[in-house]
């Protein structure tokens, strides 16, 4: 038990210095990627659609690891060398794009065209339309799935361990394999990824609450 | 022609497929300043379609629409923008659909038209209020105080200030149509497009809806209604307008096209629907 209470510490540190801003800033780049794929699966334009719609196939059809050691280990065979966190950000950022991006095509295609008429009636762009009048609408249905996208890839942050990134599971490793107490290590390891996600899935239910606000029930 | 009977708006050889289904085959419409015209007819006889090309919801294959210049005289008269602050002047505008309008025409043309949804289409995440001042704050980049200050008078006067702070969903379906009015109200458009703006409603909500029209086109807004309250457009209309497959069958004063339609056509519609009623 010393053990526990000795090496809870520096993982605890781990997660805060590693896992959570690793999670934090590749969910915040991804979804400003999610949205630039949205707007091309959406639009009328061929090329477009197909670019996105690519990168979506992409992106969902080979797994996060592989795409993580592609770009870790495998770029530098054509001369991009990246560090592990960049790398880790990268990886990450791109796998949340691609699926984040089918979530808020379908949020915004869920918002009634009588929206987007209404949009354009007091006369705005289309472009205004979709910040205005679409994206608010489409948050609110949005906020469940990209929970969690958001979720998941807290727990698959775990994956950059193998890229060398110094985050919790990195740390939980570590220890175990000085004290060769594996069980104990990885369920507390488990136990902290645990306890994240109880967090996370509060704070969803207080934003969904706040975005029902304008909603009959 | 003296300035206040020039049409407001002229619609000429309007025409519109949707595949191989021809909805609109050749449609000329003329409205006068401060006159209210009432659009009749069955479902797919195009007179939503023709509404929805008026506000650029739609856009036609060929046929031109023109709206007039507003001037800078009879400026708070109603008609030209209601009857506080200020309306832009704005020049006469003429759109070619057959020459495939620009996006930038279009957007002419929305500011020169508002319209009454069927479904009210509310903005259901903003309150009444930012409903009502979006389009002029956003769109027309008016004061937003100044906005406000119209959008509260245009309320009180529809019986709906103390719902100003409310979201779409606390009202009835009477109510949300009544701010959707004042929603194009604001927007102080020359020309006022309804689009079957009671079908949605209880019966018994219709009669409020009905009214604030009725003092609008008292008030001398010019109007084009799709309706299919008959009672409603013989007591507001200046015009009715009975289409039919895509044609308009037969026009003429309100009291003679429903009263004493010429066209067998209209014949039917009316005696159909009057027996519906």
């Amino acid at each position: 038990m010393d053990l526990f209470w000795s090496s809870l510490g520096p993982m605890v540190l781990g997660a805060v210095q590693g896992t959570i801003p690793l999670a934090v800033a590749s969910f915040a780049i991804g979804l400003v990627l999610a949205l630039l794929v949205a707007m091309l699966r959406i639009s009328r334009n061929r090329i477009a659609n197909g670019v996105g719609r690519f990168y979506v196939s992409v992106i969902r059809g080979t797994p996060l690891l592989v795409q993580l050691f592609v770009i870790f280990y495998g770029l530098p065979a054509v001369g991009v060398k990246l560090d592990p966190w960049p790398s880790a950000i990268i990886a990450f950022s791109l796998n949340v794009g691609g699926y984040a991006a089918e979530v808020i095509r379908a949020a915004i295609l869920s918002v009634p065209q009588g929206q987007w008429e209404a949009g354009h009636m007091i006369g705005m762009s289309r472009g205004q339309t979709l910040l205005r009048i679409i994206l608010p609408q489409a948050a609110r249905v949005s906020v469940p799935p990209l929970s969690n996208t958001f979720i998941s890839l807290v727990k698959d942050t775990s994956m950059a361990s193998l890229i060398l990134v110094t985050e919790m599971f990195r740390v939980a490793q570590q220890v175990a394999a000085f004290s060769q107490e594996f069980m104990l290590l990885y369920l507390e390891a488990a136990l902290i990824y645990w306890v994240i996600c109880l967090i996370l899935s509060t704070a969803q239910t207080q934003l969904e609450k706040r975005l029902d606000r304008y909603v009959a029930h | 022609m003296s300035p206040t009977d020039a049409p407001v708006l002229q619609v000429r050889g309007l025409s519109k497929s949707f595949g191989s289904n021809q909805v609109l085959r050749g449609i000329d419409l003329d409205v006068p300043r401060g006159k209210v015209v009432a659009l009749i007819g069955p479902s797919g006889s195009g007179k939503t379609t023709i509404l929805r090309s008026l506000n650029g919801l739609e856009t036609p294959d060929a046929g031109t629409v023109t709206v007039g210049a507003r001037g800078a005289t009879g400026v708070g008269a109603p008609g030209n923008g209601g009857d506080t602050g200020t309306v832009p002047q704005l020049p006469a505008l003429t759109l070619d659909f057959g020459a495939k309008a620009s996006p930038r025409e279009v957007a002419a043309l929305r500011d020169r038209s508002a319209m009454v949804f069927q479904h009210y289409n509310l903005f259901p995440h903003m309150t009444v209020l930012q409903n009502i001042i979006e389009g002029p704050v956003r769109v027309q980049r008016r004061p937003r105080a100044e906005a406000v200050a119209e959008a509260e008078g245009l309320l009180g006067r529809v019986g709906l200030l103390e719902k100003k702070d409310a979201h779409p969903f606390e009202l009835s379906g009477g109510q949300q149509q009544r701010v959707g009015i004042v929603r194009a109200l604001a927007l102080k458009p020359q020309l006022l497009l309804f689009d079957e703006p009671t079908s949605a409603l209880d019966p018994e909500l219709v009669d409020d809806v009905l009214l604030v029209i009725k003092e609008l086109a008292e008030e001398g807004w010019t109007m084009v209604i799709v309706t299919h309250e008959l009672a409603f457009a013989r007591q507001t209309a200046d015009e009715v307008v009975f289409m039919d497959g895509g044609v308009v069958v037969e026009r003429g004063p309100a009291s003679q096209v429903l009263r004493n339609p010429r066209e067998q056509r209209t014949q039917a519609f009316v005696r159909r629907l009057l027996h519906e009623i």
